[in-house]
Order: C-alpha cells, then structure tokens, then sequence
C-alpha cells in the first residue's frame, strides 16, 4: 500500500555551491503548482538515473514549511560514496526533470514541548533550516547549537545568525569553539525536547550525554541517516520472485531487488524506518547488518535483513521477496 | 444539486429520521461475506463510484443539517465532548485546511475556499456562514480550528500525535459515537484506549493496525469500516447518557425492530496531517433502519446470517446480545437461504 511508490516531477529551478562540499538544490513543480505542505524534520527520496543505475536517496527538506512553491535540499558531496551525491554534485543542472516522493517525517518535533533545544553538527543542520522557520512562525520557543569544521563549512551559519540573532549558537571546530554540553543540559527548563542531528560521533555523545544526566528518552529525538555503504558484490536469491541478483558494490540490496522488477516497500532508504524489513529464509554467511531498526537479538538471529543498508557475505542467502 | 435536498430531522425525542430510497441504495453495508470477525481491514481511501459515499473525500448527505443541529445540541448540554490538547492546534488547523480544501473542490455548489495569503474567506451554503479568517491565527475564528470545522462536517474526529512510537488520541469532536467517551479516552495511546475491545489484541490486529499507522504517509489516506447496533436513530449513544439510550433495548418487539432497530455502520478514514504530522480519524456514521435495509435482498440474507452467526464476545461488546435472538427472528423472513453474491454492494432483485 504506502511503499512509497507515488511521485512528484520535479524541475530544478536553481543549483548553488554552498562551498566546498554542499550544493543547495531547489526544484518545482513540473507544470506549475504547488508542492504537498510538510512539517519541519520530513524528508523527500530524490531519484536519479545514475547512467542506468537507479538511485533513490533521501534528503531532508530544508526551506520553510510554509512556503509551498518549492522545496530545496543540501547535499554533501561523498567522494567514498556509491555515487548519489557524486551524480547530485556533478550531473544535476538548473531545467533537468526529476522525480521525487512525497515527503515524509521521521524526525517530527514534539508540539508538547515547552522549548526546543537542537543540536547540529555539519550538514545535520538541514532538517533544522525547517523546523526553525516552523517554530519561529508560531512564535515557539527555541535554541540552536550549530557545530560546523570550520566556517567556511559552516553553510547557512550567517543566514540563521540574522534571521533568528541570539537564538543560535555557532561553534567552528578550528577555531576551537566546543559545545558546553553538559553545561548546556544542566540549564534548560523542565518540558524542554533535545533534538540532535549530524555525525555518528556526536549523536552519540548528545544522547549519551542526555541519558546520563537523567534526561527521560521520550523528550530526546534524533535521526541519523545512514547512506548506503559500498562493499563487496554479492548474490541473493529472491525466493517469491524465483529470481537470482548480483548486488554491486555501489548498489544497495534494495536498489538491486528493484533493478530486477520486483517490488519492494521502503520509506527511509537510511535504516530508520523499519519500512524495508524483509525476512532472510536461508543464510550460509554473514549478514552485515547498517540498520538503526532491528534489535541486537534479532540482528544475531540471521532471521531478518533491512534491505536499503544492509549487506552479505558468503555463499547463499534466500530472502523473502 | 439545490439546498432543499437536504431535510430536517430530528434524532432525539420523535426521532424523525428517515433514508430516502436513493440514501438506501447508496448506504455503505459493510459486509463482504456472509460472516463477520475483526481483521486489519484497512484499504486506500481513493474515490469511489459516482453517488457511492467514497465518491469524495468527506461524503455531505441529505442529513447533514439535521446532523448539524444535532450535534449543537450535544455540545451545548456538555462542552467536553470537544476537546484539543494545547499541542494540537497545529493539527486543529491541518484538519480544517484537509476538510475546507475537500468539500471546496468536492461540492463547489455548497462550499467555497478563497484565499489570499493567509487570508481565507469559507462560505458554507448549506449552513449559511461566510467566514473571513486569517490561517492559523486562531484569534479569527469564533471557536479552535478543529472545533470550527466539526460544528460543519457530518462525523465523529480524533486527533492522533505521534511520538515514542505511538499514538495518542490528545483532541477530539465526539458526539455521534457507539457508547465511548473522549473525556475518558483523551491523553491515551493506541492500546490502552483499545483495551475494551475483544479478541482482537490476542489476533495482533492492534500490533499490526499500529505498526501500518505510524508509517501512514502524507497523500496517501486509507480507510476502513466498524458497525454496530442502535436502537432508535440516536446519534449520540455515549457513556455519559447511557440512562437516555440503554433501557430502549428492552422494549423491542417483533412489531417493531424492523423500525426501530438500526445497523450503525462507521466508515473510518486515516489521514497524515502535513503541517502537525498527526493522525487525522474522522468516524462517519450512517444509520439504516432493519425495514430499510431489507428492501435489498442480498443485505437482508447476509445481515442475518452474520447477526445468527457472529461470535457471542463481539455481539455482548457491541451491546446486542440481548436482542439477537429476536433480529434473528424478524431477520430469517427476508433469508431464503440463497447463496450471496461476494462484495457489499447491493443487488436489488
Ligand atoms: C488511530 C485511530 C483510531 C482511533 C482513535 C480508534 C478508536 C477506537 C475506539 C475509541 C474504540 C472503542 C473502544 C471502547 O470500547 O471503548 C475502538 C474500537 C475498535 N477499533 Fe479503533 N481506533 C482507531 C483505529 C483503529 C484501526 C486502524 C483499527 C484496525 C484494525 C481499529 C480497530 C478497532 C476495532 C476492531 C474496534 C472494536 C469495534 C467494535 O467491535 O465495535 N481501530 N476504536
Ligand atoms: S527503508 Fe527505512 S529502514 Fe529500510
């Protein structure tokens, strides 16, 4: 039913260098009209023809919610990557047609919150650019902690410093500047939510650091999108389809069910939304197991696999697709 | 269609209400098969055939004043049955754009949006209101967004939030439900307001039901059906004027169930709210007296047989258990013991 199937064309309306690193897309709606209203924190799957390769990459949506008209996205070139953002980066220009899905939010702000506290490190900031707007619109209460290398890298650092003044904070790693975390934690009023995005590192030291310091789980909210990594080529047999795959070593297992013609559910494409869960009928290897979803024990099962991060190694695997 | 399709009825005191052989014939049965056990029956809400209640998003019918009316009444006697969390504004307001952008493009006769920025002029014909108003300012309407909306949309709402990987039912209009109360149920999550029901949780329709929901997507509605059994056409069957509604089952008689009894049928929708991203649960229902439902014979075979036959836990539930054996009764005549066609639509012979 809702295996993200529904598209949206797309036209790039505009391609800005942020820097070094992060290109700025905005596209419209083919035809005219407006784009579906989202709540800060969604994401939108961008499609690509990668020179017969289809990729389907998530990017969070970054400009206000209320301004329908279009949708922009960063995306931070991955030189090590399976080519998403190598083909975003180099082959994607103002007027091309594209595709993308509605969007979707699995990292929404919790409306109950008194005050929200936001946490970005690097390009973890785009999912902020929105829910700032969000929030300032309705006159919320909020504060962010934006952590960037250095500030050259530190794209939109000057936009949201004179659009929201001493609501944000900066912090330049080379200049080193440093979040007072705990110090930060310790001062914030009862009914505040923690929101945190960016690298694995720093996700885990934001909730580590909550949960020590007695913050509830209920009231801290992250996301961390996972790219696809790259690895070795390997077989699986599609049990339902009665068909053999080869997944490259730039192609996700989702990505190769779907070159083959099989449908298959997804949402995220980042091993966060449990959308993709497949059951594995036969395992005679290793099951590399990227996913944010399944628990350790189901993991150490060998029973399920996350097909849009997750990788195999070894001799045969049967899954149930 | 003009302003006098709608009537005037009432569904208290005299009870008035009627179906017209066209409401009759356009009613939505419920039944696929000659029997009936809770499933996870949820299936995209897409338009439906012309003059089907699927045909638009929010069906308007010929009772929707006197549903109106009704539910004035309600809320005047007891305010609590409309009740918003402070968080749920936001959706409050998601709903009334979902439901004003509907009927605008769905019933242009009766309904108009026009909208300038954020300044928004509603003209409800049938209703006789024209409202400027400016979006999401909640200082311009005379009431909160969701309470604006419902007063003028036929059904029951809720509100889902979202969060720890759960719903919460956090605001509500209900004033048309089959015996439960928002008051009770408002703050709780999605197995703990369940908890009444039988045998479902331990058939995992509840894990299963959840785990889709959560990842209910923007665009994408779906929708689902409930029944029950009400005897007389009151909308409101709730909790707290049960000693309005209950003792009325005793006093069914051969004679008179087949104008008195009612099939109460829930056509349920499940909505993503862009701006909020909660849970939008509007609960329409529709009411069809026995006489009228058996003038089609393929509902009137298989309503029996699913009333003979549905498990006595679900018949004790839906609070008919004391009254199926004379359904049954007065249900058999119109049951030739023919075989039915599958599907619920109906087959007037
Ligand atoms: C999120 C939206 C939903 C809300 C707010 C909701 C609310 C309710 C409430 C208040 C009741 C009455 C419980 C009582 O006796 O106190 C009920 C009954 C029930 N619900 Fe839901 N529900 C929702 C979604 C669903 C879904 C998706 C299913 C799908 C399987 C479902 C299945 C049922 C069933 C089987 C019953 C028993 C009804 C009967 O036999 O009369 N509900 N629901
Ligand atoms: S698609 Fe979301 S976890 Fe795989």
């Amino acid at each position: 039913m809702s295996n993200g199937t529904a598209r949206i064309p797309v036209t790039v309306a505009e391609v800005l260098e942020v820097n070094e690193l992060i290109k700025r897309f905005r596209f419209v709606r083919t035809g005219g009209g407006h784009l579906p209203t989202f709540s800060g924190g969604s994401h939108v799957v961008v499609e690509m023809n990668d020179q017969g390769t289809r990729r389907l990459n998530p990017y969070s949506l970054m400009s206000d919610p209320a301004d329908t008209s279009s949708y922009t996205i960063s995306v931070r070139r991955d030189d090590m990557g399976r080519g998403g953002s190598l083909f975003m980066h180099r082959q994607v220009t103002p007027g091309m047609q594209m595709q993308i899905g509605p969007p979707v939010n699995l990292f929404p702000l919790d409306l109950r919150g008194r005050k929200h506290l936001m946490i970005a490190g690097g390009i973890g900031i785009t999912p902020f650019m929105a829910m700032t707007a969000q929030l300032d619109a309705r006159g919320e209460r909020f504060e962010l902690h934006y952590a960037a290398r250095s500030r050259a890298l530190g794209a939109y650092m000057d936009f949201l410093e004179t659009r929201y003044g001493d609501r944000v904070h900066l912090y330049v790693d080379e200049e080193g500047q440093a979040i007072d975390l705990a110090g930060l934690l310790s001062r914030q009023p009862i009914g505040t939510h923690l929101y945190v995005c960016g690298p694995k590192p720093m996700l885990n030291w934001v909730l580590s650091t909550a949960r020590k310091m007695g913050w509830p789980d209920g009231a801290v909210h992250s996301e961390e999108f996972l790219g696809a990594p790259v690895g070795k080529r390997f077989q699986v047999e599609l049990a339902a389809a009665k068909k053999t795959i080869t997944v490259e070593g730039n192609q996700s297992l989702l990505e190769a069910i779907e070159a083959a013609g099989v449908e298959a559910p997804y949402l995220c494409r980042g091993g966060a939304c449990g959308q993709c869960e497949t059951d594995v009928l036969h395992c005679d290897g290793h099951i590399e197991h990227n996913d944010h979803w399944l628990t350790a024990e189901q993991k150490a099962s060998g029973t399920k696999i996350m097909t849009c991060v997750s990788r195999f190694e070894g001799k045969r695997l049967v899954v149930d697709r | 269609m003009g302003l006098d399709f709608f009537k005037q009825e009432t569904f208290r005191d005299d009870y008035t209400f009627r179906n017209s052989p066209e409401a009759i014939r356009r009613f939505p049965f419920p039944f696929a098969e000659d029997s009936y056990m809770y499933s996870v029956n949820m299936e995209p809400h897409v338009a439906g055939p012309k003059g089907s209640v699927f045909e638009h998003m929010f069906d308007v019918d010929e009772h929707y004043l006197s549903e109106m009316r009704d539910r004035a009444m309600v809320l005047r006697d007891d305010p609590l049955r409309c009740q918003s969390l402070p968080h749920m504004t936001l959706a409050g307001w998601d709903l009334l754009e979902l439901i004003m952008e509907s009927k605008a493009r769905d019933y242009p006769d009766w309904f108009e949006l026009h909208k300038t920025g954020n300044r928004w002029t509603w003209i409800n014909r049938p209703m006789e209101i024209e409202q400027t108003f400016t979006f999401l300012n909640e200082s311009t309407l005379p009431h909160g967004p969701m309470e604006y909306i419902t007063r003028q949309t036929q059904g029951d709402f809720t509100l889902q939030d979202q969060r720890d990987n759960n719903l919460w039912i956090d605001a509500g209009m209900v004033t048309t439900q089959a015996d439960w109360s928002l008051d009770f149920d408002i703050g709780m999550g999605f197995h703990e307001w369940h908890a009444p029901v039988p045998h479902a949780h331990q058939m995992g329709v509840f894990d299963r039901a959840l785990k889709f929901l959560l990842k209910l997507q923007l665009g994408a509605p779906v929708r689902r059906f409930n029944w029950t059994m009400t005897v007389d056409p009151i909308l409101d069957t709730s909790p707290e004027t049960y000693p309005k509604w209950g003792p009325s089952k005793a006093t069914l008689t051969l004679d008179n169930i087949g104008h008195r009894q009612h099939l109460r049928v829930e056509l349920q929708s499940l909505h993503r709210l862009p701006r909020s991203n909660a849970i939008a649960f509007p609960i329409r229902a529709y009411l069809i007296k026995f006489e009228e439902l058996v003038t089609m014979p393929k509902w009137a075979r298989r309503l029996h047989r699913v009333v003979r036959d549905v498990h006595p836990d679900l018949a004790t539930y839906k609070g008919f258990l004391r009254n199926r054996d004379l359904m049954v009764q007065y249900l058999s005549q119109f049951d030739d013991g023919k075989p039915t066609s599958p599907g619920w639509w109906p087959e007037p012979e």
